[in-house]
C-alpha cells in the first residue's frame, strides 16, 4: 500500500491497460490507456508514468501519471485492449469496435479504423461488451449473443457467431489461436473453436444449480487449460477445461461482482481481482506445497474444493498450484492492494511490477512495485 | 417540434447585499418585458420557456423564441475540476461515518474529527491549486474568468473552514486559541513569503525597496523569529544605529509566547507578558527610537497601538489580520467569550465606513459570535453549492455542536443540507454514485430519496444496471429491484432477446413476465419447430418453479432431450404427466399429444396400458369440450379432425399392444 499512487481524473474509469512491453526487454511498462464510461463525453485516454514524461518531474511527481493525450469515444468504453505498441481496439457501448493510433511524435490519437454498430439488434445497437486481440485477429462478444472475428486492415467481418448465447456475453479471451472462451449472464463457460462451422460451442461448462453470471475471465498463461473466472456474487473459480465441465475451486473472494481477473502474465502464482465492492485484491498461491504453514492473509479467503473432480496426474511437478488438488496442501495467501475505499474498481492490469485500475471514484491507482 | 435545449451559463456571484437572497438570472434572447415566462421544476434543473400570452397594450407580438431553456441551479458540479474535490471528499465523509464503531475513547474521537477536518481543508487547497495552474493554461478569456472567480470561491471557502475548525473543532482555550488564530492568518495571507523570497534573494536584501514591508508584515503576523534574522541584515549595513537595533532585537527576543504544553500556567504567563509589555511602552516613552522611525514603527506596533496598527491597512488587508495582530499585542489571553467583542470592534475600527461589510465578513463575524447556524445559513445563501455547507454541517454535527437545533421541516439541518447536496450530485449524469452514500447517511429521509432518485437513472448498458441493481439490493429495496429489472427485461424483449428477458425477469422473481416469455418461447415453438436459446432453456435448474409457464416450458425441453436421447419411457412419463398433473396449458395439450403419436408408432410398447388410458381420457377432455362444428369445415378444423383421427388409432393399436404384452408378462 505504501507504493500505491492515486490520480484524481474527473472521469469514471472503466478500464485500464498497460502498454505491452518487448518481451525480450527487462524493461518495465510504462504507459497505459484508460476508458472512461458514463460521461456526457467519454474519452479514451493515454498516460505516463515513466521518467520520460511531459514535464520535468519533481522529486514528489515521480510515478504520478500525466496525460500523454486523449480522444472522445462514441459512448461508454466498455472494453480496450493494446492491439501492438501504436494501436489500441475499443469496445463501445455504442456496439461500435474502433482501432485508435497513438502517434508517439506528436503526442495525438487519431481512429484508423471503425466498424460502426457491428453489434446490434434488429432495430437497434446493441453495446459491445468485450474485446480480445491475437494480432491481427480481434474478436468481440456483445449484449447482442454474437461473436465476432475482425482482422486488422480488413473492412469486412471475418466470420460472426450469431445466437452465441441467449443471454448477454460479458467478456471474452483467448484460449488459443483459433479458440475463445466466453463468459456469460447465465453463468457458463464456453469454448468455441473458429475452425468449426456452425454456431454451436465446443464445450459449455457451468456451476449445476446455480446461475450466478460470469463477468470476467482469463486464462493461465503457461497451461492454457486452466482458467479462472470472477462471478456477480465475488466467488472466484478456478477451471480445468480439458476434464470435467464443473470448476476445479471455487474461493470467496468479494462481496460484490468480480468485475476483471488476472493472472500475473510472467509469474502465474500470483492472480489479481477487482470488485464493484471497492476492493483489489492479490492472490498468492504457493507451489509449495510441504511448507508447513498455513497462510491465510488479509481477509477469509475461504477455500472450499469441489469434491468429485479427482484428477489422476501423473507429473506433480508439472502440476499448477491453481490445481493442487487437496486445496488444503496448497495455501493461498491474499492481500487488499487498496485502501478502503467504497466505489467499484472496474478494472485492474498488471505487467511485471506494475499495476494499473481505474475506480467509480474517477481515480486512477498505479503501483509500481508490486511484490511478484 | 422546435424545441431544442439550450444549456444557459449560470453566472453565480456572492450577493453583495446580505439582504438580497434573490437572484436574477437573466436567459439570453427572453425579452421578459414582451413576453411572460414560464418554468417548470426539475430535480436539479429548471426549465423555462415563452407563453403564449400576449400583454395588453403591445401591438405586434414580438418574435417569439422558439427555445426551452435550461436553467441549471449548480454549475459548479460541471466543472472537471471541482469534481475531484467532490470525489475526493466524498472518501473522507464516507471515513467519518464510519467512525463511531472505530474509535472509542472520546479523546481519539476528538482528534480524529481534527484529522479529518484537516483533510478536507487539504482537498480544497489541493484543488485551488489545481484551478490556479489550470487558468494559466487557458486562452479564452472567458474560461479563464470563471477559473478566477472559482478559486476566490475555493479561497473564502477555505478561510471560513479554517477558522471554524479553530473555534469550534478544536476549541482552543484562552492562550494557544491565538496561536491558532495566528496560524489561520498566517496561512491565508501568504504572499509575505513570496515577497520575502525576493528581498532575501537580492544582491543586497537590506537596500531592497520592499524590505520594511516584509519585516512589518513578519511583525504583524507576530513572526517574531522571522523579522528578528532579517532585522540583522539591517542592523549589519548601519554600524552607526546598532545600539538601536541591538534594543530591538532585545525587545523582540524577550517577547512571551504561551507555550500551552509547558508548565507555565496562564497567569504566570500574563504577568510576564504585562511587564514585556510595559519594557516596550518604556523605549517608546524615552524616544529610544526616535532617529530611526522604521524601528519606532515596529515598537509603537509591539505596544498595539490601534492608529498605527490602522495606518497599516495596505499591509493587514483584511479586518481580521487586524483583529488577530491587535490580540496580539494587546489581549494575548483573549478568552473564546470575548472574541465577538473584539471582532466586531475590529470591524468597524477597519472598515471605518469606507466599505460596507460583505457576505465573507458577515460569515466570519458569525464565527466569532460563536453562531454556527448564522455562518451555515449565510453560507447557504452566499456560496453557490452545497458542498461546504453540507459538508461542514456533517463535520460539526459529528462534533456534537448542532444538537439543540431543530427544523420545522425536513429532519434537522444537517440531513437536510447533506440531502440537498446529494440531490444535486443525482441531476449529474456521472456523479450520482457518489450521491447514494450520502443518502445513506441520511437516516430519516435519505432512502426515500434515494428511492425516488434510482428509478431515474438512465439505463444505458446491462453493467450500467447491474450497477444500479446492485445498490438497490444491498439495500433491499425490492420494490426498485422489480422495476429495474423488468425494464431490462421489456428492453430486451423489444430487441427479440428472449434468453436475456427471460434471465432478468428470473432476476426480478417477476413471474407474470416469465410466464409471458415462456408463452413466446412456445409460441416459437410451434412456428418453427425448434427451441431457441437452448443454453439457457436448458439450465434453468430451479428457476423453473418461478412460473407455471416456465415449469412447463423447461420440462417439455426436457421431454425433447429425452426423446433425442431414445429414453422413450421416461420421454412418454414425462409427457404424459405434463398433461395430467395440468403443467401443460390446455391449448398446449395438441401439441402434446401429436408428439406422442411417434411413440405410440414405434416398434416396442412404451406406454403401458394404463397410460394409454390416461392419454385418450386427456384427448376426449380436449375434444368433448369443443362443440362440433356441423357446417363448413374450415381448413385448419380439417387438419385437426384428421389428426384426432390418427391419434385414436394409434392409441387404440398401442393399447391393443400394451394389453396383449402385459398380459404375455404376467402369464
Amino acid at each position: 500500500m505504501d507504493y500505491i499512487n492515486a490520480k484524481f481524473v474527473s472521469q469514471k474509469i472503466s478500464k485500464t491497460r498497460w502498454r505491452p512491453v518487448s518481451s525480450s526487454s527487462l524493461q518495465q511498462p510504462d504507459i497505459f490507456a484508460t476508458g472512461s464510461w458514463d460521461n456526457e463525453e467519454n474519452k479514451l485516454s493515454l498516460w505516463s508514468v515513466g521518467e520520460l514524461g511531459l514535464s520535468s518531474m519533481e522529486e514528489d511527481m515521480e510515478g504520478d501519471p500525466q496525460l500523454l493525450c486523449d480522444i472522445r469515444h462514441k459512448g461508454d468504453v466498455l472494453d480496450l485492449s493494446f492491439l501492438d505498441q501504436e494501436r489500441i481496439v475499443t469496445a463501445s457501448s455504442t456496439g461500435a469496435v474502433t482501432i485508435f493510433r497513438h502517434h508517439p511524435n506528436s503526442q495525438t490519437l487519431s481512429v484508423s479504423q471503425l466498424w460502426d454498430r457491428a453489434h446490434h439488434y434488429p432495430c437497434d445497437s446493441a453495446p459491445c461488451t468485450g474485446v480480445v486481440c491475437n494480432s491481427p485477429e480481434i474478436v468481440t462478444v456483445g449484449e447482442d449473443g454474437r461473436i465476432i472475428l475482425f482482422r486488422v486492415d480488413h473492412k469486412s467481418i471475418l466470420r460472426t457467431i450469431e445466437n452465441a448465447d441467449s443471454s448477454t456475453i460479458h467478456a471474452v479471451t483467448f484460449l488459443r489461436t483459433t479458440e475463445v472462451l466466453t463468459v456469460n449472464s447465465i453463468g457458463q463457460l464456453k469454448l468455441w473453436d473458429f475452425r468449426q462451422q456452425g454456431n454451436d460451442p465446443v464445450q459449455i461448462l457451468y456451476l449445476t444449480g446455480d446461475r450466478v453470471p460470469l463477468h470476467s475471465v482469463d486464462r493461465h498463461p503457461n497451461q492454457q487449460h486452466i482458467v479462472a473466472t470472477g462471478g456477480q456474487d465475488g466467488m472466484l473459480c478456478i477451471w480445468d477445461v480439458r476434464h470435467g465441465s464443473i470448476p476445479f475451486s471455487l474461493m470467496e473472494a468479494h462481496s460484490a461482482e468480480m468485475w476483471e481477473v488476472h493472472f500475473h502474465p510472467s509469474n502465474p502464482d500470483h492472480l489479481f481481482t477487482c470488485s464493484e465492492d471497492g476492493s483489489l485484491l492479490h492472490w498468492e498461491s504457493c507451489t509449495n506445497s510441504d511448507a508447513p504453514s498455513f497462510l491465510q492473509g488479509g481477509r477469509n479467503a475461504s477455500v472450499i474444493s469441489r469434491g468429485g473432480v479427482p484428477q489422476a496426474i501423473g507429473n506433480q511437478s508439472l502440476t499448477s498450484s491453481w490445481l493442487s488438488g487437496d486445496s488444503s496442501k496448497g495455501h493461498l495467501e491474499t492481500t487488499h492492494m487498496l485502501p478502503s475505499q467504497t466505489l467499484s474498481v472496474n478494472s485492474l492490469d498488471v505487467l511485471g511490477q506494475c499495476l494499473v485500475c481505474g475506480t467509480d471514484g474517477e481515480a486512477i491507482y498505479v503501483n509500481r512495485h508490486v511484490p511478484v | 417540434e422546435r424545441k431544442c435545449d439550450f444549456y444557459s451559463s449560470h453566472f453565480s456571484c456572492i450577493c453583495q447585499d446580505r439582504s438580497l437572497l434573490v437572484a436574477t438570472q437573466l436567459i439570453p434572447g427572453i425579452d421578459s418585458s414582451q413576453r411572460h415566462l414560464g418554468f417548470v421544476w426539475g430535480p436539479g434543473d429548471l426549465l423555462a420557456y415563452e407563453t403564449q400570452y400576449k400583454p395588453t397594450g403591445a401591438q405586434h407580438a414580438a418574435q417569439s423564441c422558439p427555445f426551452v431553456h435550461v436553467v441549471r441551479k449548480d454549475e459548479d458540479i460541471y466543472s472537471p475540476i471541482l469534481r475531484k474535490l467532490f470525489n475526493e471528499s466524498h472518501h473522507i465523509f464516507v471515513g467519518l461515518q464510519n467512525m463511531k464503531d472505530d474509535v472509542p475513547s472520546k479523546n481519539k474521537k476528538h482528534q480524529y474529527v481534527t484529522h479529518v477536518s484537516k483533510n478536507y481543508r487539504s482537498v480544497i487547497r489541493a484543488c485551488m491549486e489545481e484551478l490556479q495552474r489550470t487558468a494559466s493554461d487557458i486562452i479564452p478569456r472567458w474560461f479563464e474568468c470563471m477559473f478566477i472567480r472559482q478559486v476566490s470561491i475555493l479561497l473564502a471557502v477555505e478561510l471560513i473552514w479554517n477558522l471554524c475548525e479553530v473555534l469550534f473543532i478544536e476549541a482552543a482555550p484562552a492562550g494557544s486559541l491565538l496561536l491558532h488564530l495566528l496560524d489561520w492568518v498566517r496561512l491565508h495571507k501568504a504572499d509575505v513569503d513570496e515577497k520575502a523570497q525576493e528581498v532575501l534573494q537580492s544582491e543586497c536584501p537590506a537596500e531592497h525597496q520592499a524590505y520594511w514591508d516584509v519585516t512589518v508584515c513578519y511583525i504583524l503576523q507576530g513572526r517574531i523569529d522571522e523579522a528578528r534574522q532579517i532585522l540583522l541584515k539591517q542592523a549589519s549595513q548601519q554600524p552607526a544605529a546598532r545600539v538601536t537595533f541591538k534594543l530591538m532585537d532585545s525587545l523582540l527576543m524577550k517577547m512571551p509566547i504561551y507555550n500551552p504544553g509547558g508548565t507555565q500556567t496562564l497567569t504566570e504567563f500574563d504577568v510576564k507578558w504585562r511587564r514585556w509589555h510595559q519594557e516596550c511602552d518604556r523605549c517608546l516613552q524615552d524616544n529610544s527610537f526616535a532617529s530611526h522611525p522604521h524601528l519606532e514603527l515596529i515598537c509603537k506596533i509591539l505596544v498595539g497601538d490601534e492608529d498605527t496598527l490602522l495606518e497599516q491597512r495596505e499591509h493587514l488587508s483584511t479586518w481580521y489580520h487586524f483583529l488577530v495582530t491587535r490580540l496580539l499585542y494587546c489581549h494575548p489571553t483573549v478568552k473564546p467569550t470575548e472574541l465577538h467583542y473584539y471582532a466586531q470592534a475590529s470591524m468597524d475600527m477597519f472598515l471605518d465606513g469606507r466599505s460596507a461589510p460583505e457576505p465573507l465578513d458577515s460569515i466570519l463575524l458569525a464565527a466569532f459570535e460563536f453562531d454556527i447556524h448564522q455562518v451555515i445559513k449565510d453560507c447557504s445563501i452566499a456560496l453557490n453549492n452545497w458542498w461546504f455547507v453540507a459538508h461542514l454541517t456533517d463535520l460539526l454535527d459529528h462534533c456534537k455542536l448542532l444538537q439543540s437545533h431543530n427544523l420545522h421541516f425536513g429532519s434537522n439541518l444537517r440531513e437536510f443540507l447533506l440531502l440537498e447536496y446529494a440531490s444535486g450530485l443525482f441531476t449529474h449524469h456521472s456523479l450520482w454514485q457518489l450521491a447514494v452514500d450520502y443518502f445513506d447517511h441520511c437516516p430519516e429521509f435519505g432512502r426515500v430519496y434515494l428511492e425516488l432518485q434510482i428509478e431515474r437513472v438512465p439505463l444505458d448498458t446491462e453493467r450500467k444496471a447491474l450497477k444500479v441493481l446492485r445498490i438497490c439490493e444491498q439495500r433491499q429495496m425490492a420494490e426498485q429491484v422489480r422495476s429495474i429489472c423488468k425494464i431490462m427485461a421489456k428492453k430486451a424483449l423489444r430487441n427479440n432477446r428472449l434468453g436475456s428477458a427471460l434471465s432478468w425477469s428470473i432476476r426480478a422473481k417477476d413471474a407474470a413476465f416469465a410466464t409471458l416469455i415462456s408463452e413466446r418461447f412456445l409460441q416459437d415453438y410451434c412456428t418453427h419447430g425448434t427451441f431457441s436459446d437452448l443454453d439457457l432453456i436448458d439450465n434453468l435448474g430451479s428457476a423453473m418453479l418461478l412460473s407455471d409457464r416456465l415449469t412447463f416450458l423447461g420440462k417439455y425441453r426436457e421431454f425433447h432431450k429425452l426423446y433425442a436421447e431414445k429414453q422413450f419411457a421416461e420421454a412418454a412419463r414425462l409427457l404424459l404427466s405434463l398433461m395430467t398433473a395440468k403443467i401443460a396449458p390446455r391449448s398446449f395439450w395438441m401439441t402434446l399429444l401429436t408428439d406422442a403419436l411417434p411413440l405410440l408408432e414405434q416398434k416396442q410398447v412404451i406406454f403401458s396400458a394404463d397410460q394409454t388410458y390416461e392419454l385418450m381420457h386427456c384427448l376426449e377432455e380436449l375434444t368433448t369440450g369443443k362443440v362440433a362444428p356441423e357446417t363448413e369445415l374450415s381448413m385448419q378444423d380439417n387438419i385437426e379432425a384428421t389428426k384426432i383421427e390418427l391419434l385414436r388409432l394409434a392409441l387404440a393399436r398401442n393399447l391393443a399392444l400394451a394389453i396383449v404384452k402385459e398380459g404375455t408378462l404376467e402369464a
